[in-house]
C-alpha cells in the first residue's frame, strides 16, 4: 500500500465520523467540548455558522451523525449529540450581537429566493452578509417552510422557529409573505441577478381509492396539509375515531397531532410490518409511548362513505417479503377488515410541483417531474436559476436542506462573480498539537465509560392534551455534561511521524483496542487480516506509514480508535501525536464584491 | 496524564479456550518511563498466558527490586503476586515453590537485581532447578537511580553519561548455563514474534527455565554508542533459531527438510518446533550452547532464541521427595503421623 496522505483533508474528516457523516459537516466535537465548558453560546455559534438552525435541529434532525457516531461501535449507543446540539440552544446567551455585520452598501446583486423553508433561509444567511440584495417570496404567512408548517409545536415550539428564522430575517432580507410566485419567466424577465428556488417538496400524495369521489377530500386529509392547517391554527380539533395511513415520520406527527386535538381513538396502519418502517426509531418510539397504535401489514382497500360522511375504511391483511432482487412483495392472505373512522389523513410520501415555471424559459426538467439542476452546484440548465432542498432532488430533511443551501449560494456567489461555479472553494483545515506537557493533553483524554443518557419527557398526560406543550424537556446543564464527556474526541488526530519511530513497540503494547500495528507492506486485503485485531469494517480506513528502519510500516485501522491519546503518551519520541484536527466546510467568499458595471 | 486504560477493548478481541481475552491478563497501567522496553516484555508475558490458556488465578508473579521489579503491577492483574527485598526474590520464589508445586511461578528480575545484589540468589535458584520461569530484564543499566553502568553494561558500551564502560561484562546466559540450568535462551524486548514462543516453552519446561531479555532503557541506555540500544540490537542481532510452540493436544502434520527443524517434546506433552537457522548448533549441548554465545560476541554479534534446553530434567521436588500436594492441602493426618510414626523413625537410628 501506499502510504497514506494525511495532507489530504478528506482522511482525517473522514475519521470524524460524525461531522464526516453530516450533510454540512459541522464540527461535532468541537461543540461537544464548547458544552462540556459550559461555554454554550460559543457553541452555539459553531453550530449557527454551519447548520444555520442548531435550535430547530437539535429537536428534529434526521441525525445522520449518530448512526455514525464511532462510540456505537465501541459501546452499544452513540453519543446524544442531535441533543446536546440542544442543549446549546437553550443555554446559551443573546447571541445577537455575535450575528455577522450586514454591509450598508450592497454590492449591487439583486436575487429573488422563492420559498422561505431551511434552504432558501440558508442562501439568505450565506449570501446577506456578502451585500446582496435579496426579495424572498412565501405564499404562506410565516417563513420556516417545512420546519413551520409540518412539523408539530409538540416537537419543535414556534418561538424556536421563531428566534432562528429571525436571525437571518433581521439581516435585511426582504419579505414578501402570502405571496405565491405565478410564473418564473415573469421573474426572470425583472430586475433579478439570479433565482434561488426552495420551495420545498409541497405536495402530498393522494389516494384515490374506491369511495374517495364520496367525501371529495372533506375527511380524508393528504397529512403535511392537515398539519399545515394546525400549524396556522385553522384546524383546531378532530372528530373521535382516526385513522393515519403512512409509516414515516408525517404519519407519526399526524397521529400524534390528532391525539392531542381530541381524538380519543387514533390508529396508524402501514403496508409494510413495523421494522420496515421508514420513521426514525425515536419517533416510533415517542408514538408507542403516547399508546398509539401501529397496525402492520394492512393494505387499504375502499373507503366506507355513507350519506356523504366518512365511517370506516376497509383493509386488507397482507403477508410482506422482500423478493430476491430486494423488491417488496405484499401478498394478500385472504382476509378484510372494516376499521371506523371519521378522519383519514395521508402520509404516504411528498412530491415537488412546479406548475408556476414556464417549460419555455430553458429549465429542463426530467421523467419525474423535478428541474434538472447538476448535484454539486445546484444549477439549473438556465445558468441564472439555481434549486435546493426538497425543490432540487426530492424530499429529503432539514440538514442535507441547509447543506444544500450552503452550495447553492457558493454558486450563486461565484456565478455572479463571473467564475466558474464548477471549481468548488476548498474548506479551510487546521491541526494542532494538543500536547501540554509530558504527559498532559489539552483536551480530555480519559475514556468515560457512562451510558447514554436519555432525554426527560413531560408527563404524558400533560403531553397529550395541547399540541403546543414540548414533549421533550431537553437535558441540563449537569446531564449535558455527562453526556458530552461521552464524546471520544475524534477530530483530536493521531498523527504519525515515521522518521521518528524507534520501532519499541510501546504505542502497540498501551493501545487497549488493538488498532496499531507494525507490518510488512503488502496488498490492502492481506494486510487488514493481518492486523493484531483483523480490521474487517471496510468502511473505515487503515492508516499506512512511511517505511520504517526496519523497513516495515506502522498500520492503523481507524475503526474503533478510542483518541485516548495513550499511544501518543507512551511514546518516547513524540512519533504519535495526538493533533486536534478542525475541518470547516467551504463557504461563498467573505470579502463584499462589488457588481462589476 | 492517564492512570487508567479506557475500559473499552476491540470488540472483536479474539477469546481463548478459557474464554478470556488478552484483557483478562493485563495489569495497572505502566508507570515506567514511555518506550521502555520491560512494558514490552509485559505485554509478551500477557500474550504468552493468553495463547498458552493458562488460568489467571493459578500463576505467581514474583519480583524483586528495580525497574524490572516493579512490572508484574503490570500485568496479570488477576494473579498473585509477591514482590519482595532487592535480589532476593529467587528466595521468595523458592519457598514458594516448596510449599505449592502446583502454581506456575513467574519470576521477573532486571541485571541489577539478577548480576548485582541477588547474584547469590539467582546462581543457587539455578542449580536447585527451581520449577519456575525466571525473566530478566536486562537492559545494562540502573535505570531507577539514574543510569549508572550496571554488571552487564558491554565493555566500552556508552550510555547516556556519556562515558565509555571500563569493566567486563556478566553473561547472565553463559552463567545459567554453567551452573546447570536447564531451559536457558536469549532474546530482544523489540521482538515479539520470538520473544512469545520461548516464554510459553519455558513455562512448559519442568524446571528452571532462564530468559535473558535485552530491553532498551530509553532514558538512559538508548543512545548511539550503547551496545543495549534499539538500533544496535536490530544491527547485531542473529537468531539461532525460531521457535513454534505446539500445545499438548495439537498434532504435528506439517515434514521439514532433514537438519533445518527439531522437534522436542516437553514434559506437559507439547512439543517445541525449533526452526534451526544455525545449523551446527546442538540445542541439547551445554558446551555448544557456551561456545555458540562467544563465538557470537567476537564477531559483534547478540545470539538470540533458545540457547539450550535439557527436556529430560528433574526439578527440586523430585530431587528431594517432597510431597505432591500443596502444603496448605495436608491435614494434621499427614502433618503429625503419630507416636507410631515417631517411633518407626527413630527406630531407623538405633
Amino acid at each position: 500500500m501506499k502510504p497514506t496522505d494525511t495532507s489530504n483533508p478528506e482522511y482525517f474528516h473522514k475519521v470524524v465520523d460524525c461531522q464526516y457523516a453530516c450533510p454540512a459537516h459541522t464540527p461535532v466535537p468541537e461543540y461537544i467540548r464548547l458544552i462540556a465548558a459550559g461555554r454554550y453560546s460559543d457553541a452555539y455559534m459553531i453550530n449557527w455558522e454551519s447548520n444555520v438552525f442548531p435550535g430547530i435541529l437539535g429537536r428534529t434532525c434526521d441525525r445522520p451523525c449518530e448512526p455514525a457516531c464511532r462510540r456505537g461501535r465501541v459501546e452499544d449507543k452513540p453519543v446524544a449529540i442531535c441533543r446536546l446540539k440542544r442543549v446549546c440552544a437553550d443555554m446559551k446567551d443573546d447571541v445577537k450581537a455575535r450575528m455577522p455585520e450586514i454591509p450598508k452598501k450592497k454590492n449591487g446583486f439583486k436575487l429573488a429566493i422563492i420559498g422561505a423553508g431551511p434552504a432558501s433561509l440558508t442562501v439568505c444567511r450565506d449570501l446577506m452578509p456578502l451585500g446582496y440584495e435579496i426579495d424572498l417570496f412565501e405564499a404562506t404567512p410565516k417563513a420556516g417552510g417545512f420546519m413551520r408548517q409540518q412539523i408539530p409545536s409538540f416537537r419543535l415550539p414556534a418561538e424556536v422557529i421563531d428566534e432562528e428564522v429571525g436571525y437571518i430575517l433581521d439581516m435585511g432580507v426582504n419579505t414578501h409573505f402570502n405571496t405565491r410566485v405565478e410564473s418564473m419567466k415573469e421573474l426572470l424577465a425583472g430586475e433579478y441577478d439570479a433565482v434561488f428556488v426552495g420551495t420545498g417538496a409541497p405536495t402530498g400524495r393522494q389516494l384515490k381509492l374506491p369511495g374517495w369521489e364520496l367525501d371529495g377530500g372533506e375527511n380524508i386529509q393528504v397529512g403535511v396539509e392537515w398539519l399545515a392547517q394546525v400549524a396556522f391554527g385553522h384546524t383546531t380539533e378532530t372528530p373521535k375515531d382516526v385513522i393515519v395511513i403512512g409509516g414515516g415520520n408525517t404519519a407519526m406527527d399526524c397521529c400524534r397531532t390528532a391525539l392531542r386535538l381530541g381524538a380519543k381513538n387514533v390508529k396508524v396502519l402501514l403496508r409494510t410490518p413495523i421494522s420496515a418502517m421508514v420513521a426514525s426509531p425515536w419517533e416510533i418510539e415517542d408514538t408507542r409511548a403516547e399508546g398509539i397504535p401501529i397496525v402492520e401489514q394492512h393494505s387499504p382497500l375502499e373507503y366506507i362513505v355513507e350519506n356523504g360522511k366518512l365511517k370506516a375504511m376497509r383493509f386488507e391483511v397482507i403477508d410482506y417479503s422482500i423478493d430476491e432482487n430486494g423488491r417488496e412483495v405484499f401478498t394478500p392472505v385472504g382476509r378484510e377488515e372494516t376499521i371506523d373512522c371519521e378522519l383519514v389523513l395521508l402520509a404516504i410520501g411528498q412530491a415537488n410541483a412546479f406548475p408556476w415555471i414556464e417549460r419555455d424559459i430553458g429549465i429542463e426538467f426530467n421523467e419525474i417531474g423535478l428541474a434538472k439542476v447538476d448535484d454539486e452546484t445546484h444549477q439549473s440548465t438556465n445558468p441564472n436559476v439555481f434549486f435546493g432542498g426538497d425543490a432540487a432532488f426530492g424530499p429529503k430533511n432539514i440538514i442535507t436542506a441547509v447543506a444544500q443551501g450552503h452550495q447553492a449560494a457558493i454558486s450563486i456567489d461565484l456565478f455572479l462573480r463571473g467564475e466558474n461555479v464548477s471549481e468548488r472553494p476548498d474548506p479551510s483545515t487546521n491541526l494542532v498539537t494538543q500536547k501540554m506537557g509530558i504527559h498532559d493533553w489539552s483536551y480530555a483524554s480519559m475514556v468515560t465509560e457512562e451510558k447514554r443518557h436519555l432525554v426527560p419527557h413531560v408527563d404524558l398526560e400533560e403531553a397529550i392534551h395541547s399540541h403546543t406543550v414540548e414533549v421533550e424537556l431537553g437535558f441540563d446543564a449537569k446531564t449535558a455534561l455527562e453526556e458530552a464527556e461521552r464524546c471520544l474526541n475524534c477530530d483530536v488526530e493521531t498523527v504519525f511521524t515515521a522518521d521518528k519511530c524507534i520501532e519499541c513497540d510501546a504505542c502497540i503494547d498501551i493501545c487497549p483496542v488493538d488498532c496499531l500495528t507494525f507490518a510488512e507492506n503488502g496488498e490492502e486485503a492481506d494486510m487488514r487480516r493481518n492486523l493484531t485485531v483483523p480490521a474487517l469494517n471496510l468502511g473505515q480506513d487503515i492508516f499506512v506509514s512511511n517505511d520504517l528502519k526496519t523497513g516495515r510500516v506502522m498500520v492503523k485501522d481507524e475503526d474503533v480508535c478510542l483518541h485516548c491519546g495513550l499511544c501518543a503518551e507512551r511514546c518516547p519520541t513524540a512519533a504519535w501525536d495526538m493533533q486536534k484536527f478542525l475541518y470547516i466546510a467551504p463557504k461563498p467568499q467573505t470579502a463584499l464584491r462589488e457588481k462589476a458595471e | 496524564m492517564s492512570y487508567k486504560i479506557p475500559a473499552f477493548r476491540h470488540p472483536n478481541l479474539p477469546r481463548n479456550e478459557l474464554g478470556h481475552t488478552t484483557k483478562d491478563y493485563e495489569g495497572a497501567v505502566s508507570t515506567l518511563c514511555a518506550g521502555c522496553g520491560h512494558d514490552s516484555i509485559s505485554a509478551a508475558i500477557i500474550e504468552a498466558c493468553f495463547q498458552k490458556n493458562v488460568p489467571p488465578h493459578r500463576v505467581a508473579k514474583l519480583s524483586g527490586i528495580g525497574c524490572s521489579s516493579k512490572t508484574p503491577t503490570y500485568f496479570l492483574g488477576h494473579s498473585h503476586g509477591f514482590n519482595s527485598v532487592h535480589g532476593r526474590m529467587p528466595s521468595v520464589a523458592t519457598g514458594a515453590n516448596m510449599a505449592n508445586r502446583e502454581l506456575l511461578y513467574i519470576g521477573v528480575s532486571g541485571d541489577g537485581d539478577t548480576a548485582s545484589i541477588g547474584m547469590g540468589q539467582f546462581v543457587h535458584a539455578v542449580r536447585r532447578n527451581v520449577n519456575m520461569v525466571y525473566i530478566c530484564e536486562n537492559n545494562g543499566v540502573y535505570g531507577l537511580t539514574k543510569g549508572q553502568d550496571s554488571a552487564t553494561t558491554d565493555l566500552g558500551s556508552i550510555s547516556k553519561k556519556g562515558e565509555p564502560n571500563a569493566l567486563e561484562p556478566i553473561d547472565l546466559c553463559s552463567i545459567a548455563l554453567q551452573l546447570g540450568a536447564t531451559f536457558v535462551a536469549n532474546s530482544f524486548s523489540g521482538d515479539k514474534t520470538q520473544l512469545v514462543p520461548i516464554i510459553k516453552a519455558a513455562m512448559a519446561h519442568r524446571g528452571f527455565a532462564f530468559i535473558n531479555v535485552i530491553s532498551p532503557c530509553v532514558t538512559f541506555n538508548n543512545t548511539p554508542g550503547s551496545t543495549k540500544a534499539y538500533d544496535y540490537i536490530r544491527q547485531h542481532m542473529a537468531s539461532t533459531n525460531t521457535v513454534d510452540y505446539v500445545p499438548p493436544a495439537d498434532e504435528i502434520t506439517a515434514e521439514f527438510p532433514e537438519g533445518t527443524d527439531e522437534l522436542v517434546t516437553m514434559h506437559d506433552g507439547s512439543v517445541i518446533n525449533l526452526h534451526k537457522l544455525e545449523k551446527k548448533h546442538d540445542i541439547h549441548s551445554r558446551s555448544s550452547a557456551i561456545s555458540l554465545i562467544q563465538e557470537y560476541r567476537a564477531e559483534d554479534k547478540v545470539v538470540t532464541g533458545i540457547l539450550f534446553i535439557d527436556e529430560e530434567t528433574q526439578d527440586i521436588h523430585e530431587t528431594m521427595n517432597t510431597t505432591d500436594r500443596p502444603l496448605r492441602d495436608l491435614g494434621t493426618k499427614e502433618l503429625c503421623p503419630g507416636g507410631a510414626e515417631l517411633d518407626a523413625i527413630n527406630d531407623l537410628h538405633r
